[in-house]
């Protein structure tokens, strides 16, 4: 007889070892789903997870994509980890790309070296700004943060909808809803010829970066994981709840907001009305995947992006519907909870055993 | 007695968790009408022993025999149905429900009929428990809400009742009472396992005792025949020395002052302060005794700021009003602190020892350079911390959980210590702490005073108070009792007041004569 069995301690080869199970189950179970989708299931993982590697441009896309979820997963790992949880990170993203793409509109064909960088701090201004909301109504009012950011998410795509339908609407754009293509000073610069690979990736791998030394070595990130610890040993140590509230919240709003802005100023150019194909969900599984850990954050936001680049190519050379795609991610995370329980808990093979046996006999 | 045959007779029962072997070949006889005591330090494993006993938990090996027969009690319902039952420490009871619902939830359905009122009330008046049925919980005190689980036991007719700490909850005066019942069940031929620490009761009250150490019975003894030390030396299996209370010189001028304290609780449970005056001077340590639940966690709060109060003046350190600040500030202002939860509150479980360390030494051991943690110093504060207060890990880079509770509460006082407090604030210092590990920290608390810091303990046990205080006040429902010298006041004095009755009454009478 199998049975779960609790562990002494929590498992730390298993805390890194489960999202790889994760990803070999959810490999088994892809090839299961192919094969009664009447696909070779063989040609369809290849198709899915190896075609689109297997050339410079396919790298090159992988980093592109994996660019927005790698730094809104870190953000919101600092968040996650204080039990602080922004659902609304897609909302956030939406604002940080209008703020950020507000100014490249509003000093529309003026070439100055000094755009980008206004378009990338405006972009972090506004994914905090619609941060500050759930922040406030939590510190003030109780609410919880992830209904109110969750919600705000659909209120930033109205908003939005609302732009680029009226006033930042192409005035040559023969009435779709879009806005005007940005100019040159506010696309950000290529880092390899030939590709869509820009500036943002290495924007991100510093990002990676400044979270780690954050979270393990200074007193934000020390005070985020006493308060995920343990809140009371917070209060005793004097670390107020709400400054962490607004710390984590500002920390992944900007963040997202700061993705966003590279969205828009990168692979897309302008502003549409869907920026972002789920990147702000998306990112609460890498978080979760990559362990709340920056560096996890890196290679799970890689490994996500090869969903949506798998995705699309399974769509392309195989006829199969784009939602495989979801259901990759979906698989992904319910595996990664399902092998989380092996950091508490082992399998134990037979029935209870014995420890001594002596009296009874 | 010798020819009877036992009520209970357990033989090698062996018990393993993951890690830690609870209970190791432990037998165990109990005679019909004897009042057995188990006795040892926390962690010893009376509990896993009880819980089997009780049907709550199986065991590896080892055999049950009751009254002769064996059996394997596979759930808490058929221990009942033997005749086992058990009061436990931590009540299971609805406030919101009376007297007789919460017996009649508690018990079988064919007891539990119309006339559950008339017998209860009959258990009660031939036991001296006296019990209103119709009452509702939430109106009596913790004392009567024992009653109602041992009147829920005896409605069953137990043969064997099993007892966890009954007296940890009462004051002297109940603990009488409770002893008096349960030396008429043992005349009536009920067996009684009870489980305790305070070895003066024990020796009072029980015929037997087993001693268990570590998972191991080692040792039995007659209480009657042994004194409370030579019990807690087989306890512990060391020689024990009381603390010494060091030379000092007259006290300084009061350091911690609360003036005037008045709070209203925002916890649905929470006791509500009621006008606390308390001076703790230089150089002594003051007690402050009482019931838990009766304003201890929230004074604490105040105290160490994790509570903020309107008026600033309402609680000084030496000449700074700290009443509205934190922690942090409170801390830099000399406050040194340690609660009651140690993990989860005075550290956190999962850290590693030395950013444990860091929790509280952050500012005044300037561990924090430019907003970063200073990894080399902190490191260097925590090894000071383990060979200074003699705690036993096996390095500061494991979790604070993987300490004993004892070495963890010694590691929590050495942190505080070390920084040099002026004052500090100790809730329940050696609850759930082993002996060795609790005598340690009372004599640290008691040189710490020697020094010159002023020193409040809060605190249930009262052996402990009469140990290390100069002065002790009683707490009772969010009011304070002015101190009084600790040679001055009795035992009798302190139960008296922990019960809520006045001692104003017995001054106003000595006044008069």
């Amino acid at each position: 007889m199998l049975r779960l069995e609790l562990r002494g301690e929590m498992s730390q080869p298993m805390v890194y070892l489960s999202p790889i199970f994760a990803v070999i189950l959810t490999f088994i179970a892809g090839i299961v789903m192919f094969t009664f989708l009447g696909v070779d299931p063989v040609k369809a993982i290849i198709t899915f997870f190896i075609t689109p590697l297997n050339s410079l441009d396919g790298l090159a896309e992988l980093f592109v994509k994996a660019t927005p979820l790698v730094l809104i997963a870190v953000g919101l790992s600092f968040g996650f980890q204080a039990n602080i949880w922004n659902i609304g990170a897609e909302g956030q993203l939406t604002i940080g790309a209008l703020a950020g793409g507000g100014v490249a509109l509003l000093f529309f064909n003026v070439d100055t070296p000094f755009l980008m960088p206004a378009m990338l701090v405006s972009g972090v201004l506004g994914g905090m700004a619609w941060a500050a909301i759930p922040a406030i109504l939590k510190t003030k009012c109780g609410t919880n943060e992830i209904l109110t950011s969750l919600m705000l998410t659909y209120v930033g795509l109205l908003v939005l909808s609302y732009l680029i339908h009226g006033p930042w609407k192409d005035p040559d754009g023969q009435n779709f809803p879009e806005s005007r293509l940005f100019h040159d000073a506010a696309i950000i610069p290529i880092i390899l010829d030939e590709t869509r690979l820009h500036l943002g990736w290495i924007i991100a791998l510093f990002g990676v970066a400044v979270a780690w030394v954050i979270m393990t070595r200074h007193m934000i990130g020390f005070q985020i994981r006493v308060i995920g610890l343990a809140p009371m040993a917070a209060r005793f140590a004097g670390f107020k709840e709400k400054h962490i509230i607004w710390m984590t919240l500002m920390i992944s709003g900007g963040a997202a907001g700061l993705a966003g802005t590279i969205e828009v100023s990168g692979p897309v150019g302008q502003i549409i009305p869907v920026i972002s194909p789920g990147y702000g969900f998306t990112a609460i599984i890498v978080a979760f995947l990559g362990r709340l850990h920056p560096v996890g954050c890196l290679f799970a936001g890689l490994l996500m992006a090869l969903t949506y680049l798998g995705g699309d190519n399974a769509q392309i050379e195989m006829n199969l519907p784009n939602a495989v795609t979801g259901v990759f991610q979906g698989m992904l995370l319910f595996f990664l909870l399902a092998c989380d329980v092996l950091v508490r808990y082992r399998f134990r093979i037979g029935r209870l055993t014995k420890v001594a046996d002596g009296a009874n006999l | 007695m010798t020819d009877q045959i036992p009520r209970l007779e357990l033989e090698g029962i062996s018990k393993a968790y993951p890690g830690v072997i609870a209970n190791e070949n432990v037998s165990l006889k109990i005679m019909p009408g004897e009042i057995h005591a188990l006795l040892g330090e926390n962690g010893a494993g009376k509990s896993t022993l009880v819980k089997f006993i009780y049907g709550v938990q199986t065991a590896d090996s080892g055999s049950f025999k009751w009254e002769g027969q064996e059996f394997a009690v596979a759930n808490p319902s058929m221990a009942r149905k033997l005749g086992i039952g058990m009061v436990f420490q931590h009540f299971s009871l609805f406030d919101a429900l009376s007297v007789e619902e919460n017996i009649a939830i508690g018990i079988s359905p064919e007891l539990a009929g119309d006339n559950l009122s008339q017998q209860i009330r009959d258990v009660s008046r031939q036991y001296g428990l006296p019990l209103d049925p119709d009452r509702f919980v939430h109106t009596l005190s913790v004392g009567e809400r024992q009653r109602i689980e041992v009147v829920r036991c005896l409605l069953q007719n137990p043969k064997l009742l099993i007892m966890d700490e009954p007296t940890s909850v009462l004051t002297p005066q109940e603990v009488a009472e409770l002893f008096k019942t349960l030396r008429r069940l043992s005349e009536e031929g009920v067996s009684i396992l009870y489980i305790s620490h305070k070895l003066q009761e024990i020796k009072d009250l029980c015929h037997v005792a087993t001693i268990m150490r570590m998972g191991r019975v080692v040792d039995s003894c007659i209480p009657s025949e042994e004194s409370p030390l030579s019990m807690a030396e087989m306890m512990m299996g060391v020689n024990l020395v009381s603390p010494e209370k060091p030379e000092k010189s007259a006290h300084g001028d009061p350091h911690l002052v609360v003036k005037n304290l008045s709070l209203q609780s925002d916890h649905q449970h929470g006791v509500d302060l009621k006008n606390i005056n308390l001076e703790v001077c230089k150089g002594e340590v003051v007690g402050i005794a009482g019931i838990a639940g009766n304003g201890q966690i929230e004074v604490m709060e105040i105290l160490t700021g994790e509570v903020l109060v309107e008026d600033p003046n309402s609680v000084l350190i030496g000449e700074i009003c700290v009443g509205c600040e934190g922690p942090k500030f409170r801390r830099n202002a000399g406050l040194g602190f340690v609660p009651e939860e140690r993990l989860g509150h005075g550290a956190v479980p999962e850290m590693s020892l030395w950013e444990n360390a860091f929790l509280s030494g952050f500012q005044t051991m300037r561990l924090v350079s430019r907003g970063f943690i200073d990894v080399q110093k902190s490191i260097k504060y925590a090894l000071s911390i383990v060979s200074k207060f003699n705690v036993k890990t096996p390095g500061i880079k494991h979790a604070a959980n993987s300490l004993s509770g004892g070495n963890l509460q010694k590691f929590i006082f050495g942190r505080e210590i070390l920084q040099n407090p002026e004052v500090i604030v100790a809730l329940q210092p050696t609850w759930g702490v082993d002996a060795g590990s609790a005598a340690f920290i009372r004599q640290s608390l008691m040189d710490l005073a020697a020094k010159g810091a002023a020193v409040l303990v809060i605190s249930q046990d009262l052996h402990e108070l009469f140990e290390v205080s100069d002065r002790i006040a009683v707490i009772y429902e969010g009011t304070v009792s002015s101190p009084r010298p600790a040679e001055d006041i009795t035992v009798e004095e302190i139960g008296l007041l922990m019960a809520g009755i006045s001692s104003e009454v017995e001054l106003g009478l000595t006044a008069d004569a």
